[in-house]
């Protein structure tokens, strides 16, 4: 997995709610075994019409946002399905950080698994970074994970959450089954006790 | 005295491996389940590092999500994609030595349907599958839940997942339903009240007379939404009814193992005074028979309401209505009763099981598919389409106008072949109702398996007490 420290983007504003994972890759692309390849069909019923072109509307298929690397979203992002093929789509694509109020739980795991930074932050701070967002690509923000902190492009500081875990994980780019398998001997011991404990299992 | 604890601080206790300082454990899963789309990745990860999986016997594979619902699967499945999908998943199951039903093996079906039904779900397990409404499992007093496809990985490799824990929450249900209410009106109307990210953050515990009077299969659905409501896991405190629901299956503890474990399952109860974060509480009797208008499950109203407006919302919500209204091709004021469907799903983890098939052969006694209509029937196991045609209820739909099909997810996501076309309107017991969920362009409205039946006899959506 990629590290992610700091990144300095191009941000695109997607103030809809309930952003769900069928919404950011529709089933049809599931039917992969790969996780690459993913990026031409982020946001795909969004961002094409039915002939597969492409819709002038949609964010990303703006000059301003087609290299956007993060996403300001309205509430509740990522919910529904918990195909890791969403934050897989939009790596593929080039998103490195999503910022919301609220991310649902699975999408928001899966996330760290893939070098991606979900940023929560209050509803003022998302709707301020969202006006700055819709003024196009000079509007860059930069998020600074070891610091915690995002900096809009009139240079206001706000700072953000995140378990220290999970921080470590994503600044070190580590393996969690590794980091797991170094306390293969707890898990072992767990078994036997767990087996004593419930014979039946 | 310990402090009291609830239901999920109990299992949740039983299962951590090891703590570190800021609260991340490492939790033992005692079963994972695996399906064919989120696996393949798992897999090849696991080879790419040369590791083995580390439980075999507590791991169960089965295609469910893209297999074609027609009897021609078993020869050949079409779509080339969906192939290269299921058997790749046969190939891993027998590389890794994990039990693997074909989609030939009667015992094939959804993954949340098959697991309780082989015994495989118990009390007080930790169960995990990569797919969010393993929810399903905690009507067995399971804490029960989706992952994604590296921790798949995770749990193949080390039978653990890294977590923290998360809050309790309390949803009680007060009170006996009134006739024609069933368990997906309660668990939709629950998401109604709290929203789709009311759980966010908590695991739910189910009580109440109301769903303690529910049975195994309605504690099921009401569990398989709990996701919908942006919870982690949905449990219900297990009882005789659910004892007697895992006794004598395939997998289940026999003799005197069996009483053992009832033993140790009697006290999976949440203590009297054990803390909730945030509780919440419904009558029963408030709870009608509901549908979906929009594109949330929270988006959910009872029958004889009207189509809301985005003016009775504020915000971004507003906003939201305003594109699902358009989606939904609805207009504000409608009565929900005069909007009219042209196919009915009877299927999905939610109400792919016995149970729910009798509730729509209940219904269609006497009574046909109105003509024109698409209505299909696709059963969430092998073994549930075998126990419906051994009772007659298959013959009866078919003969009211049904399709009845082989197995699978089918409609509920439309990966396979069963799909809305732009514009086509279904009336579906599933559990999503978002944009393309069913296919392109397709408009979903969720509701039980009566009113399902209801909105198939009349060809619009119906209140079913009409029907009773
Ligand atoms: S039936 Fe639908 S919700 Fe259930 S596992 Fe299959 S696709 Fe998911």
């Amino acid at each position: 997995m990629d590290k992610f420290t700091s990144l300095t983007g191009i941000a695109a504003p997607m103030p809809l709610v309930n952003i769900d994972t069928d919404m950011i890759i529709p089933k049809q692309f599931l039917k992969t075994i790969k996780r690459t390849g993913l990026g031409v069909s982020l946001f795909h019923e969004m961002r094409y019409d039915p002939d597969g072109k492409e819709r002038a509307d949609f964010v990303l298929n703006q000059i301003a946002y087609r290299t956007a690397e993060i996403i300001v979203a309205g509430d509740n992002f990522g919910c529904g399905s918990s195909r890791e093929h969403a934050p897989w789509a939009l790596l593929d694509f080039g998103i490195r950080c999503v910022i919301s109020t609220s991310f649902a739980d699975i999408f928001y795991n899966n996330c760290f698994k893939n070098g991606i930074l979900p940023v929560t932050l209050p509803k003022e701070q998302v709707d301020q970074l969202m006006r700055h967002a819709a003024k196009g690509a000079n509007a860059r923000l930069t998020i600074d994970l070891e610091k915690q902190m995002v900096t809009s492009p009139d240079g206001e500081n706000m700072n953000f959450d995140i378990d220290p875990f999970k921080k470590r994980c994503l600044l070190e780019g580590l393996d969690d089954v590794a980091l797991t398998l170094e306390k293969e001997a707890e898990i072992t011991a767990f078994e036997t006790r767990h087996q004593l404990a419930m014979p039946w299992l | 005295m310990n402090a009291p604890k609830t239901l999920y601080d109990k299992i949740w206790d039983a299962h951590v491996v090891d703590q570190a300082d800021d609260g991340t454990c490492i939790l033992y899963i005692d079963r994972h389940l695996v399906h064919e789309v989120t696996s393949p990745q798992a897999f090849e990860g696991l080879r790419l590092s040369g590791r083995e999986v580390r439980a075999p016997k507590q791991t169960l594979a089965v295609p469910d999500h893209n297999v074609p619902t027609d009897e021609g699967r078993a020869e050949k499945i079409e779509d080339i994609n969906s192939r290269i999908q299921v058997e790749a998943l046969e190939k891993n199951a027998q590389d890794f030595g994990i039990e693997y039903y074909p989609v030939d093996d009667i015992r094939q079906g959804i993954v949340h349907i098959i697991g309780p039904e082989q015994g495989w779900t118990q009390p007080g397990m930790t169960i995990v599958c990569g797919d969010s409404h393993t929810a399903t499992h905690g009507a067995f007093g399971a804490l029960a839940h989706g992952i994604g496809t590296s921790e798949v990985e995770h749990v193949l490799a080390t039978q653990t997942l890294i977590q923290k824990k998360s809050l309790n929450m309390k949803v009680e249900v007060k009170g006996e339903l009134g006739v024609g209410v069933t368990a997906k009106d309660v668990t939709l109307s629950i998401i109604g009240e709290t929203g789709t990210a009311g759980g966010s953050g908590h695991v739910i515990e189910y009580t109440g007379d109301a769903i303690q009077n529910l049975t195994m299969e309605g504690r099921m659905t009401v569990c398989n939404m709990a996701i919908e409501g942006g919870a982690r896991a949905g449990l219900v405190a297990p009882d005789d009814k659910t004892f007697n629901y895992v006794k004598g299956r395939p997998h289940a503890p026999k003799a005197a193992a069996f009483e053992t474990a009832c033993a140790y399952w009697k006290t999976l109860k949440s203590d009297p005074g054990a803390n909730f974060d945030k509780v919440v509480t419904l009558l029963a009797s408030s709870i009608a028979p509901v549908v979906t208008w929009g594109t949330s499950p929270e988006d959910v109203l009872p029958i004889t309401g009207e189509v809301p407006s985005p003016s009775d919302f504020e915000g971004p919500k507003s906003d939201a209505v305003e594109r699902s209204l358009d989606y939904m091709g609805l207009r504000p004021g409608t009565r929900l009763e005069d909007i009219e469907v042209d196919t009915v799903f009877i299927g999905s983890c939610t109400n792919g099981r016995i149970e729910d098939l009798r509730e729509v052969a209940e219904i269609m006694q006497g009574r046909k598919v109105k003509p024109g209509m698409r209505a299909m029937i696709v059963p969430g196991s092998g073994l549930v389409r075998l126990q419906a045609e051994e009772e007659g209820i298959a013959e009866q739909l078919v003969a009211a106008g049904f399709e009845w099909r082989m197995a699978g997810c089918s409609m509920c996501l439309g990966m396979n072949p069963d799909q809305l076309s732009p514009g086509e309107r279904c009336a579906s017991t599933s559990n999503r109702n978002f944009e393309g969920r069913q296919g392109r362009g397709g408009r979903t409205h969720l509701l039980s398996p009566a009113m399902a039946a209801a909105a198939a006899v009349t060809g619009r959506l119906t209140d079913v007490r009409h029907l009773m």
